[in-house]
């Protein structure tokens, strides 16, 4: 029987993947041929989806970008695969092409390769083997091997995870939590939702090691209410993992109980910052809570919480399953492990790219990206999410890690690049930055609640050519009020995007 | 003390709340200081306490601290940036800097932004000169605003003045939460959020509602709380900041808040409770805090008057023609009707001072011991029960004892609607987690709130309180849950062993009780072992206890059940009666009572009569005296007929009303002293014009036994303050009582009253208020009693037979009667009624479940016809699940209601405490107002143009002059 992979995964579905499956099934009825078919998670090459995989002898040969109208004409080559075939889809031995052979995978390393609802698939692939190895380990020695992995946050404020874990271990209470900030808000990042839609069982893994280790019996995965079928995949995956004794009571046999469940986000960006989140979680308005206390120590409904995002959950099973020497092998500076970068906007090869920190901004772009969409030359990139920096073309030669982007003024956030091309009008992006921040600020604090609109009106002034002088200096000083008076990072950040638009406005 | 104006110190943020803050300090500099305080303070308060001031917005210590206006930054060394004061904890060897260039200029710059969308009309605003946010703007030094005027902004935002005492000007709101957090932390009513996100977030009642629309309960707190113009009260509105203040307490209810009268001249603006108020704490209810317009209502009467029977018109005197005429009168009576012929009652609305001075003069002037007070229809149980019991005839614990309870259970009482602010400490422990078990017939808002949910509704039928009590504590001891350890320590164990022999008897397990109570076994099993295990357990009762025929049963019972669990003799413990007026506790500590001289001692006993008969110079009648039904009676039977009724309106206020018309107009002589011409006052032959709590000095003793002052705001109305007139009366009756001052009545009370030894006003002045006993062993009060021993000794076990009351629902009667009040009006509502309070509640209703209703085909808003052996009246009716089938339920705040012309003469079997709280009745769609109604309208008219001839013959005598 012939296995062939159509994703399930959301940018695969968009481009055609359903459709591409269903004439796949059909095709093969017309020829009464038994196939298996897959709906495995997408590998993240989003410019090649519908990536269409089948197994053959030397390994599995991709197809892409599939289309409906491509499958007859490509359907002697599906049923009877070489890898010589030199049309323009295969694309020969998937594993083998550059975008994919020079990634290092460790949280995507299945992503794309197994069912994701497939229990068996999961251990198979090493999937539990983390777990396992918790298993054996007391509360304390758990928290000092993240802590000595160097596993920092990738939620944006890359935290190190491991000292907020002893502070939950370390806060006695009898009911503690563990959340998944899986509320990606972002603009142009998707590698939760990847993760999530592609290898849930390494969250759900992630989870229950971050349960054992502190002391919580209770998790919840905030997810973005954006994301349905990440949370249909999640949501099967956690009953399979509930009849197969790996969530609930006697957790793999041991006398552990952790209980996990789905709560759908709010829709507001503001959500996906910690505090609001747990207010969120709580059924009350998405509004930030001033800390201290620390959601570790008085967190959800006031007990010790521990909250990190997708993918540092996701990483704490492989480094479970491999131990801390092997992770700390990737990376450098303080910024140990991998990154998921994640090209969006105008490229011309979006998707997802996981390599170690410390790779060079201008590879990414070029190498991997592959220039812009348009063909237009790329003018500036925005890295980190709707609150990064600009970079333009004289800044592209950086590595990709914490220290060195804030040594720039720059931040690489949850390892969103966004491209443009030389059409974008830098003015207009710091608006966007004040619109932005004016848009989805929770509202509390002065700073941010006025001062964005106050940045916009500004902004406007600039433009129509109001005592630009004067009003640039008002800008600037807004931004500094901004940045150190804003409760939150969604304020203090605003300028970050606006400062460096308006550097490179200036330049020109 | 009069002060002069000044905004009460505002220390930031509240003190801290860690667990080891007692007895834990750090040390830390602020701007060069060192200081230390407890561990867990936030660094704003730390300086505020060095004297350094740090502006501020959205933080003040009355609410946990916010951080949202971030106007209180400051620079630490070793950390990032610049953290708010009021957020940041203080941590040993912090070294603060509260002031540089580089703060004041983030301050000016955040404070601009504030102020770029903020009207610029502070000249003509309300707020003008008490305004945080114009002080925090000078503070900082702003001077301008760079963005100009023309950006967004909220200014045609469009006022709110639904509410009759506050409007909400959202155009001068600043969204620092201040109005939210005081709704939901100290008031715990959750009526107000923020709307919307980002510059379009604001402040909203309820759903986007209007404040009256919303569940709102006007507390106030809000108002309070608000750093801005955008809250604040009409009565600023309309004339301005106050320039003087004077701290007193409430007139309402037993809570017994204190509060800062704010005053222009000699009128009230406003009523601010006061933050140092132990009471409240800076909290009020509606009623206190907005309802004092009573006082300067037009309906005051400032001259005493004189008539010769009821159907004259009134004739104004002055105050000696009005004492002597009354004198002649009493004493001629005594002369052919003798002695015991004249007696009085005493106002638990007035003072301890006043108190004292009636009960004084009847003693040592009418010779007798015909003195009763209003307590007698509430509490009188209590203080019987718990005086047989523990020893003392009070409660047990002071308010903020509800602090560490971890389980109360309240029966029989509403505190959310008759004691506010007590209601909202208690709502507050219950959202930290403590847990409650409610009792009580009707589904009290307390039994599901926001943020709060009783773990067991126990819904019991009205007069089966004592079946249910016993139940309780039958699973206990048959489930050997009791602590027996303290029984043993601290009760007299052979009465225990006989209550146990009672108790045990499966005629009280909750199996055989559920057909008299009507509470599923089950539920009050489970109700029971909660009560003994939860660690501090503490009961809280009101007069749906008190107010039957086995009322004091029920006390007792009570008291058991806190010795049987040792929930009795420390902090968040004890048994609790919210006693209902302002000063129902000190009328009956003053010895308003027919047998008991002051501080609840025997009149019979010789020794007792010897105290106050050397201090004052007289001998005193060794008889009991007679109870206020048994006045009654006797002026029906013609051997009593002359009455000295102060401030109190027993002609709405008692039972079976048409017995009460009947004793009243028996009475040759009926003096009447109140400030306004109540129902009573319309059967009285004298009228002396009383004096409000604004108009005079005393003390009131509020339901924790806490005495707090009272201060003189205004000159008295009518020339006099009651204490005066009291002794007016006394004088001319030929009394030797002479007093310039209340104090000097005070140090009388403390000189024959060792529970009140070490009382004196300056003593008051100093600590602020003082709980009872206060003496050489207790210099500063006592906040619980029974701690070591009891008062009485060991503790006693009472036996409580369950004896069902003889109101039972029949086939005539076949539904149950039971009474209440709510939030905004008091009692007879003589006071209320003349505010704007009015608005909620302009009558009152009968509350029915609607199956009932359908049974009787009644629908919702009809006139219905109730029903009872004692009487009928009519009212309009209301359809509930409130209330279980089988059960209606009403108020009686407006006279015409007559809901006292349905109870019945049914009372209590040791004080005759009036069984308000079970009639029998049947009830029936009518169409018109009942006969009684019909003739009590008249007589009204009648009386109101007897009164009017009076203003007539003052305007005639005026024209002459
Ligand atoms: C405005 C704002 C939005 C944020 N959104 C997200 C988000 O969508 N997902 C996320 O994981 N973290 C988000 N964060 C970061 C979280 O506050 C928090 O740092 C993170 O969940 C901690 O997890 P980590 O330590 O694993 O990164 C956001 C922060 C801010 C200030
Ligand atoms: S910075 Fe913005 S989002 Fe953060 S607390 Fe302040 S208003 Fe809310
Ligand atoms: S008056 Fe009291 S109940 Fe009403 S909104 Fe203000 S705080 Fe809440
Ligand atoms: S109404 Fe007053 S307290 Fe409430 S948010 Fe506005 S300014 Fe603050
Ligand atoms: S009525 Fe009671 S609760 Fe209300 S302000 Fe007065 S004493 Fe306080
Ligand atoms: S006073 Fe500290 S942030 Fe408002």
């Amino acid at each position: 029987m012939l296995d062939i992979f159509v994703p399930a995964d959301t940018t695969a579905c968009a481009l055609g993947a359903d459709a591409v499956a269903a004439a796949v099934i059909t095709e093969a009825n017309i020829r009464k041929v038994e196939i298996n078919l897959i709906r495995n998670g997408s590998r993240g090459l989003f410019w090649l989806e519908p990536l269409v995989e089948i197994t053959t002898e030397q390994g599995r040969i991709g197809f892409g970008p599939v289309t409906v109208e491509h499958i007859p004409q490509l359907i002697n080559h599906i049923f009877e695969p070489d890898i010589t075939d030199n049309t323009a889809l295969c694309l020969g031995l998937i594993d083998q092409i550059p975008s994919l052979k020079n990634q290092q995978r460790v949280n995507f390393a299945r992503a794309g390769i197994i069912d994701p609802l497939s229990l068996k698939d999961y251990l198979a692939h090493g999937g539990y083997l983390g777990l396992q190895q918790a298993l054996t380990m007391t509360a304390e020695s758990m928290v000092d091997q993240v802590i000595a992995s160097g596993l920092r946050g990738r939620g944006g404020a890359a935290f190190p995870t491991g000292i907020k874990w002893r502070t939950v271990l370390e806060t006695p209470a009898e009911q503690k939590y563990i959340v998944c900030n899986a509320d990606e808000g972002d603009s142009g990042t998707f590698a939760d939702r990847l993760l999530m839609e592609a290898d849930p069982f390494q969250l759900i893994e992630g989870m229950t090691i971050a349960a054992l280790a502190v002391g919580a019996s209770q998790g919840y995965i905030y997810l973005r209410a954006e994301y349905p079928k990440a949370h249909r995949v999640l949501q099967q995956a956690i009953d399979l993992a509930y009849s197969n004794s790996y969530l609930g009571k006697n957790i793999a046999a041991s006398e552990h109980q952790f209980d996990l469940q789905i709560r759908l986000g709010a829709g507001a960006y503001i959500c996906g910052e910690e505090t609001a989140l747990l207010e969120s979680l709580e059924g009350k308005r998405g509004q930030v809570r001033a800390k201290p206390p620390l959601p570790a120590i008085s967190g959800l409904f006031g007990k010790p919480t521990m909250i990190n995002n997708v993918l540092t959950l996701a990483t704490v099973a492989s480094i479970f399953a491999r131990g801390a020497d092997w992770y700390k092998t990737f990376g450098c500076n303080r910024s140990v492990g991998t990154l998921a970068i994640q090209l969006a906007g105008n490229i011309a090869q979006g998707g997802l790219i996981e390599l170690a920190f410390g790779a060079n901004l201008r590879d990414i772009l070029v190498d991997f990206g592959g220039g812009t969409a348009t063909g237009k030359p790329i003018h500036a990139v925005q890295v980190g999410g709707p609150l990064g920096a600009y970079l333009a073309a004289s800044e592209w030669d950086i590595k990709l890690d914490y220290e060195t982007f804030n040594d720039a003024n720059a931040m690489l956030g949850h390892g969103g690049i966004v491209v443009f091309d030389d059409s974008v009008d830098m003015l207009q992006q710091a608006r966007f930055a004040m619109e932005f921040c004016a848009l989805e600020s929770c509202g509390k604090c002065t700073p941010c609640r006025i001062g964005s609109t106050r940045g916009i009106e500004v902004i406007d002034k600039i433009q129509q050519g109001e005592q630009p002088k004067q009003n640039l200096i008002l800008l600037e000083e807004l931004c500094d009020t901004m940045q150190y008076g804003s409760l939150c990072a969604m304020g203090g950040l605003t300028p970050m995007p606006v400062r460096s638009a308006i550097k490179h406005l200036k330049k020109r | 003390m009069l002060q002069y104006f000044q905004p009460d110190k505002d220390l930031g943020t509240p003190t801290s709340s860690a667990a080891d803050a007692q007895n834990k300090t750090v040390g830390l500099t602020i701007d060069g200081v060192l200081t230390h305080v407890a561990v867990g303070t936030s660094v704003m308060r730390a300086a505020a306490q060095a004297g350094i001031k740090i502006p501020k917005l959205c933080a003040t210590d009355s609410l946990a601290a916010f951080g949202s206006c971030r106007i209180c930054l400051v620079e630490i060394e070793g950390q990032k940036g610049y953290p708010a004061a009021c957020t940041t904890p203080v941590q040993a060897n912090m070294v603060v800097t509260t002031q540089s260039d580089r703060i004041a200029s983030l301050r000016r710059n955040i404070m601009e932004l504030t102020i770029s969308d903020h009207p610029l009309d502070c000249l003509t605003c309300a707020t003008n000169g008490n305004c945080e946010l114009q002080d925090t703007a000078g503070e900082v030094g702003l001077r301008e605003v760079r963005y100009g005027f023309d950006g967004a902004n909220h200014l045609q935002a469009a006022k709110d003045q639904s509410n009759p005492y506050f409007t909400f000007d959202p155009a001068k709101c600043i969204v620092c939460s201040r109005c939210v957090r005081a709704c939901d932390e100290i008031q715990g009513t959750f009526a107000l959020s923020i709307e919307s996100r980002g510059f379009e977030a604001k402040v909203s009642a309820g759903q986007n509602q209007s404040f009256a629309d919303s569940d709102c309960v006007s507390c106030g707190a809000c108002v309070a709380a608000c750093p801005t113009a955008t809250l604040t009260e009409n009565t600023i509105i309309k004339s301005g900041q106050a320039e003087h203040s004077v701290i007193t307490t409430c007139a309402y209810c037993g809570v017994g808040c204190a509060f800062k009268a704010e005053m222009r001249g000699n009128t009230v603006v406003k009523m601010t409770p006061w933050k140092d108020g132990k009471a409240n704490q800076g909290h009020a209810c509606v009623k206190g805090r907005f309802a004092f317009g009573y006082v300067t209502h037009q309906d005051r009467i400032t001259t005493p008057m004189i008539r010769d029977n009821i159907d004259q018109p009134w004739q104004p005197v002055s105050w000696e023609q009005a004492f002597s005429f009354a004198a002649q009168r009493l004493r001629d009576i005594q002369a052919r009707h003798g002695k015991n012929s004249i007696g009085g009652i005493s106002s638990s609305r007035c003072t301890n001072e006043e108190v004292w001075l009636v009960q004084k003069m009847i003693r040592a002037g009418f010779g007798n011991n015909n003195i009763d007070t209003c307590a007698r229809v509430c509490h009188s149980p209590t203080g019987y029960g718990l005086k047989a019991t523990l020893g003392e005839s009070a409660g047990t614990q002071a308010f903020a004892s509800v602090d560490h309870t971890d389980l109360i259970m309240l029966m029989g009482a509403n505190p959310t609607d008759a004691h506010p602010v007590f209601g909202s400490r208690l709502k507050k422990r219950l959202r930290e987690g403590a847990k409650l078990i409610v009792v009580d017939p009707r589904k009290i808002a307390l039994v599901d709130a926001p943020h709060v949910k009783a773990a067991f509704h126990l819904q019991l039928r009205p007069g089966t309180n004592v079946a249910f009590i016993n139940a309780m504590a039958h699973v206990i001891v048959s489930e050997n849950i009791a602590n027996e350890s303290f029984i043993q320590d601290r009760c007299d164990t052979t009465a225990y062993q006989q209550w146990h022999e009672f108790i045990i008897d499966s005629k009280h397990s909750p199996e055989t009780t559920e057909d008299i109570t009507g509470i599923p076994a089950q539920q009050l099993r489970a109700a029971a072992r909660l009560f003994a295990s939860s660690g501090n357990s503490a009961i809280y009762y009101g007069l749906g206890v008190t107010e039957h025929s086995q009322g004091s049963t029920t006390v007792m019972g009570i008291a058991n059940l806190a010795m049987l669990t040792g929930n009795i003799g420390r902090e968040g413990v004890g048994v609790n009666p919210l006693r209902g007026q302002n000063n129902v506790q000190g009328s009956c500590d003053m010895g308003s009572f027919p047998h008991e001289l002051p501080g609840y001692r025997s009149v019979t006993d010789a020794s007792n009569r010897a105290i106050f008969e050397q201090d004052w110079g007289v001998s005193l009648d060794p008889e009991p005296g007679l109870r206020i039904p048994n006045m009654f009676d006797a002026a029906i039977d013609g051997s009593f007929k002359g009455l000295y009724c102060q401030g109190e309106d027993i002609a709405q206020s008692d039972p079976n009303t048409q017995h009460v018309e009947a004793a009243l107009l028996s009475l040759e002589c009926l003096i009447v002293q109140d400030i306004f011409l109540n129902e009573t006052a319309k059967y009285a032959h004298i009228f002396l014009p009383g004096s409000s709590f604004l108009e005079k000095d005393g003390t009131f003793t509020n339901a924790e036994r806490r005495v707090s002052r009272v201060r003189q705001a205004m000159p008295p109305k009518a020339g006099l303050a009651d204490w005066q007139t009291t002794l007016g009366l006394a004088k001319a009756l030929g009394v030797d009582m002479h007093y310039d001052h209340p104090s000097e009545i005070m140090a009388e009370i403390a000189r024959l009253t060792p529970t009140f030894a070490g009382f004196s006003y300056a003593r008051l002045d100093e600590l602020g208020s003082i709980q009872w006993p206060c003496n050489e062993a207790a210099p500063m009060g006592t906040a619980t009693l029974h701690i070591d021993t009891f008062v009485r000794g060991k503790g006693l076990f009472a036996v409580t037979e369950f004896t069902p009351t003889t109101e039972r629902a029949n086939r005539k009667y076949p539904l149950l009667l039971t009474t209440g009040r709510i939030l905004s009006q008091y009692n007879v509502g003589s006071q209320t009624r003349r505010t704007k309070n009015n608005q909620w509640h302009e009558e009152d209703r009968l509350e029915m479940h609607p199956s009932d209703a359908e049974q009787r085909g009644i629908n919702h808003g009809d006139w219905v016809g109730i029903s009872s052996r004692a009487g009928n009246t009519v009212l309009h009716v209301k359809l509930t699940h409130n209330v279980q089938p089988g059960v209606v339920y009403t108020t009686f705040h407006h006279p015409l209601s007559g809901a006292n012309v349905v109870t019945t003469d049914n009372s209590d079997w040791a004080t005759n405490c009036p069984e308000y709280k079970v009639t029998a009745v049947e009830i029936s769609k009518v169409l018109s107002p009942s006969k009684w109604q019909q003739r009590q309208q008249s007589f009204n008219n009648k009386q109101q143009s007897l009164l009017d001839q009076k203003d007539k013959t003052i305007a005639s005598n005026s024209h002459e002059q």
